[in-house]
């Protein structure tokens, strides 16, 4: 060890150290760290740095990086120390290079030579940290250059490397699945190793390739059943117990397997029935690891083939999750259950109250949850109910991300279930106005085609309704400041459209309305496109009634500006306008049809009725047109562009890279509403009543609406489209960035100091309502029966069902507390004692204290995990493991000269296991004494830099 | 994928140790540590020890003043990573004693090399303590 300071380390770098444990702001630790950036960048040069100091140096490099600064400077430096002899220094090295690189760095090319060297090591320690090396740094093209030594080490006589190795493997098949396919029965070879170590790591590429290919792996489902089942029968070394459970990692890994292979396959299914139930049998319920595997079984009996039995089994375990005190076990309660409800959709009512409950919890996490569980059980008997407290909850987050994913939940919902237009209207209203720049703007587009086409019912009045209540709905909201912009684009083309359609609102007042929203939003260019052509449907549909019309000085001022605009849609547009005012009643009938927008535009893609006029030309000795890609000569932009869309340009060389697959859409649509799945339909012969309507009126005198050819896939329209797609393709959405910050804001109203009355008050709410549970719960009953019930006559059977099956709960409930607490007091009363060796989550003693007085339900389960028999467990197997381990040192070298100082300080700890934990309570002191006598001490700037962690 | 990062936060918010499974560029570390941290830390003993963020699953567990976070994909058990959090604490706990922020912060390389031995490509390879530190007690034998 080295003799400038304890643990071998120079004083330089204890003072680091505590200095950045030390600091008290972000901004107090940057400095340090720009310090040592500065200091580091002088010495790492210098000539002849001593090995172990160079070694400090790197870790001094891992914390700039750790805290958020380059230490670009010194990489070279932790490559180098790769190459070291040292395993200690090459470890380090390694671990540095893995931290710093990823696997495409320049730098790598110098590592991959080092890593093949080390990897025909003898010393078995070198090879694993070449491997370690392997899974972070090989990348696809250097994948070749170590993988026939890699496959080698699959028989290392270490099971640690083959263990290693086949996790270097798998790395490889996620990066480049092609360069190890060859090579893939390997994994099936070592699920047989006697070694459950390296078994259980080749679970994980065995589960990828599953993932990918079912079918070529049924015939492994036996031995993953046996496996389970030998793991489950405790069979494995105590080693791997963890707190009384066999190897409990390993066990979720195989139910994980089992369900996907044993999804939809009756016969594969059935053998694992027994093997399931009898986990699930065992499961110990009052650990969170014994829960982890119960909730594993659940996902599994959920994914395969059903089985009624093991279906009861499982939905009694989430019976239990749900009314335990623990949110996580609450968590996985209601995630347990939206997988159980695909097969057994009546299971969620006997649980409604324990789900409301969880949806009015103020955890967010738990009441995001629930939503994801509500949104899988919707049907339209629910679904206003349902949609509505969506909605709310969506207005009341700031997170985009999730803002975003509600929304469109709740569009989803609302378009396959609305039970009324009227009622769908003003639910993509609140949608929109809260979230619309947040949504697929393909929505806008649906909801445009919806209030032109109706239902789809052959009923004009309900039709009109609909368009009478969206065009009410607007009028009344379109003045509010901070609409969206896919929001007013909407609101225009519906005021435009259909604003003056009832006679119930003048042109004029339309007109206005439309010029105000124009006005204030004059930086927002879509949208004032989307006003000066509702403006000029408004004037033109008052035109062609026969009413006279002026135009209003504010259109007119509008008309005026665009006219002049930097934007050339909106020039058009103003111009286009300008240009109808003078046209005759007549024409205008013919370009701006009364409420045309659903009606098919053909359009003559052979252009025929110029057929005279090129016929005129060739007798005049005009030359024939030659299509631009069939002209000699290199092709140009425009038939490169064509290639995507149409099949007759596929004779020649594609540019372009091919189309990234798209995910299906999934229309979930009633049968009765048509609603178009594409933005922009192909074919020319459906209207897209959503796109900018100037650009399909016949003001080009090329493009005749009522012409009779055929056709489809027009260039020309098929370029015009492009560019209206691009127009709701801008980005709409906003940064995420802005939303975070105030989200922060938001949450640290909550600070450290207010938690423990939280603590304290929510702890003693939920009893008091369990206890005033008959009049507090009118409500929830009320909701439970909107959300659970099916037809309001069944709904009163439900809810009594449901609330005398809720005060069966709470009494059970409360019975389950009694059980569990005095088993958690006499838990910590044995432990308590040792003082540095209580479970200690707090920071001060007063903390302690309020939990035993609080029962904190979390801490409950804390306390129930038995640290003192699986340590007892543990050290009673370590000599023997020890003893193995070293004489395979010994053959690899003179690693290991005195094994006795861990012997001995593990021993002491063997008998008197609730007293300490670690090698031995001296060493703990001694450790504290030497850092006290660096200066570092718990009364010094951060005193909780000395408290245990585990308490 | 499993296990996408693995982190070390203390009450203040300042990291003390970092691993990632996939790669992140510094920026978008630091980031994500500062709006993962916010989240967490500004969340109570109640309610659940796990915090949706992005596209990740944060799994936290405090002890004493450190946190301990751990960002898992969609498909991961919950309940499990809170107790692999558990079992790395207990491990370096056996090696250190009593370990503390302190050890953690000295033995920065040591802390790493426990959680190399027991989680590769972000899955949860070891669980045996004594498999986990077993190389790490050979080299500081052999150093």
């Amino acid at each position: 060890m080295g003799s400038q300071g304890g643990f071998g380390q120079s004083k330089e770098f204890l003072d680091l150290v505590k200095s950045i444990g030390e600091a008290r702001s972000k901004s107090e630790e940057d400095r340090i760290v720009l310090r040592e950036i500065e200091t580091l960048k002088r010495r790492i040069n210098e000539p002849d740095i001593p090995k172990r100091k160079m070694k400090e140096y790197i870790i001094r490099l891992v914390y700039i990086e750790m805290l958020g600064h380059d230490a670009s400077f010194g990489y070279i430096h932790a490559v180098k120390m790769t190459h070291d002899d040292s395993l200690l220094l090459k470890r380090t090295g390694y671990l540095a290079v893995t931290l710093f690189l990823n696997e495409d760095h320049d730098l790598i090319i110098l590592i991959v030579n080092t890593i093949q060297k080390d990897l025909k090591s003898d010393n078995y320690l070198v090879v694993s940290a070449a491997l370690n090396a392997c899974c972070k740094l090989i990348n696809e093209e250097t994948i070749p250059a170590v993988i026939q030594q890699v496959v080698e080490l699959l028989g290392h006589p270490k099971e640690g490397v083959r263990k290693k190795a086949v996790m270097a493997l798998h790395s490889f098949h996620q990066r480049s699945p092609s360069s190890v396919n060859h090579l893939i029965s390997n994994f099936r070879k070592r699920l047989s190793d006697n070694d459950p170590g390296v078994m259980g790591a080749t679970l994980f590429p065995l589960y990828d390739l599953i993932t990918i290919d079912v079918n070529s792996y049924k015939d492994l489902v036996a031995s993953f059943v046996n496996i389970l089942k030998q793991v489950a029968e405790r069979r494995l070394p105590k080693t791997y117990d963890y707190h009384q459970t066999p190897a409990p990692f390993i066990q979720i890994k195989l139910l994980k397997i089992l369900s996907l292979l044993g999804s939809g396959d009756k016969k594969s299914s059935e053998q694992m029935y027994t093997v399931i139930g009898d986990i699930m049998r065992k499961s110990d319920t009052s650990s969170n690891i014994g829960n982890a595997i119960l909730y594993e079984c659940i996902c599994c009996i959920s994914s395969i083939q059903p089985s009624p039995k093991l279906l009861e089994t499982a939905a009694d375990a989430i019976a239990n999750f749900l009314k335990s005190d623990s949110h996580n076990l609450k968590y996985m309660g209601i995630d347990a259950l939206g997988r159980l409800i695909r097969i057994s959709p009546d299971i969620a009512e006997q649980h409604q109250l324990a789900v409301i409950d969880c949806l009015e919890d103020p955890d967010d996490t738990l009441k995001r949850k629930t939503f994801e569980l509500l949104y899988k059980m919707t049907k339209s008997s629910n679904v206003e109910v349902i949609v509505d407290r969506m909605i709310d909850y969506m207005i009341s987050i700031n997170d985009n991300h999730y803002k975003t994913e509600t929304a469109s939940r709740c569009v989803e919902l609302a378009e396959q279930f609305a039970p009324s237009n009227h009622w769908f209207i003003q639910t993509m209203n609140k949608v929109f106005q809260h979230a619309g720049d947040l949504v697929n703007p393909k929505v806008a587009h649906n909801l445009m085609r919806l209030i032109a086409e109706g239902f789809g019912e052959d009923d004009d009045t309900a039709d009109s309704q609909l368009r009478l209540s969206a065009v009410e709905s607007y009028l009344k909201i379109v003045d509010e400041p901070k609409l969206p912009s896919a929001f007013l684009q909407v609101i225009c083309w519906v005021l435009g459209e259909y604003g003056t359609a009832d006679g119930k609102y003048s042109a004029s007042y339309i007109s206005g309305k439309l010029c105000d929203v124009a006005e204030a939003h004059s930086s927002d260019d879509i949208v004032k496109g989307y006003a000066v052509t509702a403006l000029m449907k408004v004037y033109c549909f008052e035109k062609a009634a026969g009413r006279k019309m002026s135009l209003l000085p504010e259109c007119q001022s509008l008309l005026d500006e665009l006219s002049a605009s930097h934007s050339s849609d909106l020039q058009q547009r103003a111009y286009e306008f300008r240009a109808v005012l003078d046209l005759d009643v007549n024409a205008i009938e013919n370009i701006m049809p009364l409420d045309a927008s659903c009606e098919d535009i053909e359009i003559d893609k052979s252009l025929s009725f110029l057929n005279d006029y090129v016929q005129k030309s060739f007798e005049q000795g005009a030359e024939p047109y030659i299509p631009e890609n069939e002209r000699s000569g290199t092709l140009n932009i425009s038939s490169i562009r064509n290639h995507n869309s149409y099949e007759h340009s596929t004779h020649s060389l594609r540019f372009e890279a091919y189309d990234v697959p798209k995910p299906v859409v999934p229309t979930k649509l009633p049968p009765a509403v048509a609603y178009p799945t594409d933005l922009v339909p192909v074919t020319v012969n459906v209207t897209e009543p959503s796109y900018q309507p100037s650009s399909v009126q016949p003001t080009w005198p090329l493009v005749p609406v009522s012409d009779a050819g055929s056709g489809s896939g027009s260039t020309e329209l098929k370029l015009r489209l492009d560019g209206v797609q691009k127009k709701w393709g801008k980005p709409t959405y906003s940064s995420g960035a802005s939303s975070s910050t105030s989200n922060f804001e938001s949450h640290t109203t909550m600070d450290n100091g207010a938690r423990q009355p939280d603590t304290v008050m929510s702890k003693s709410l939920p009893r008091e309502s369990k206890q005033s549970h008959a009049e507090v719960s009118e409500e929830k009953q009320k909701l439970a029966a909107s959300l659970f019930g099916g037809a309001t006559s069944r709904s009163e059977r439900k809810q009594s069902g449901g609330a005398a099956g809720h005060s069966k709960v709470s009494r059970t409930t409360n019975h389950g507390e009694d059980k569990v607490r005095p088993a958690t007091v006499t838990v910590t009363t044995a432990v308590q004692p040792p003082p540095p060796d209580l479970l200690d989550l707090g920071e001060s003693a007063g903390d302690t204290s309020s939990y035993s007085s609080t029962v904190d339900p979390f801490q409950q389960l804390e306390g129930l995990l038995d640290l003192n028999q699986d340590n007892a467990a543990a050290t009673s197997n370590a000599p023997d493991l020890m003893s193995s381990l070293y004489s395979d040192a010994d053959t690899n070298g003179s690693l290991n000269q005195n094994p006795n100082p861990m012997n001995g300080s593990v021993n002491p700890s063997k008998k008197t296991a609730s007293l300490t934990k670690g090698p031995s309570l001296k060493d703990a002191l001694d450790k504290d004494a030497l850092v006290r006598q660096m200066g570092v001490n718990p009364t010094s700037q951060n005193p909780n830099l000395f408290s245990d962690l585990l308490g | 994928m499993g296990i996408r990062f693995v982190l070390m936060v203390n009450k203040q918010g300042q990291t003390r140790l970092a691993q990632y499974y996939e790669y992140l560029t510094l920026e978008e570390r630091r980031t994500l540590e500062g709006e993962i941290v916010r989240k967490c830390l500004a969340r109570n003993e109640q309610q659940c020890s796990f915090v949706e963020h992005r596209t990740y699953k944060i799994v936290y567990r405090r002890y004493a003043s450190l946190f301990f976070l751990v960002g898992v994909d969609n498909e991961e058990n919950e309940l499990a990573i809170l107790e692999f959090i558990h079992l790395l604490v207990e491990t370096m706990d056996r090696h250190f004693g009593n370990v503390c922020e302190l050890d953690i912060m000295f033995h920065l390389e040591k802390a790493h090399f426990m959680l190399e031995e027991m989680v590769m490509n972000g899955c949860v390879v070891e669980t045996s303590k004594a498999n986990i530190l077993a190389p790490i007690q050979l080299m500081d034998k052999t150093s």
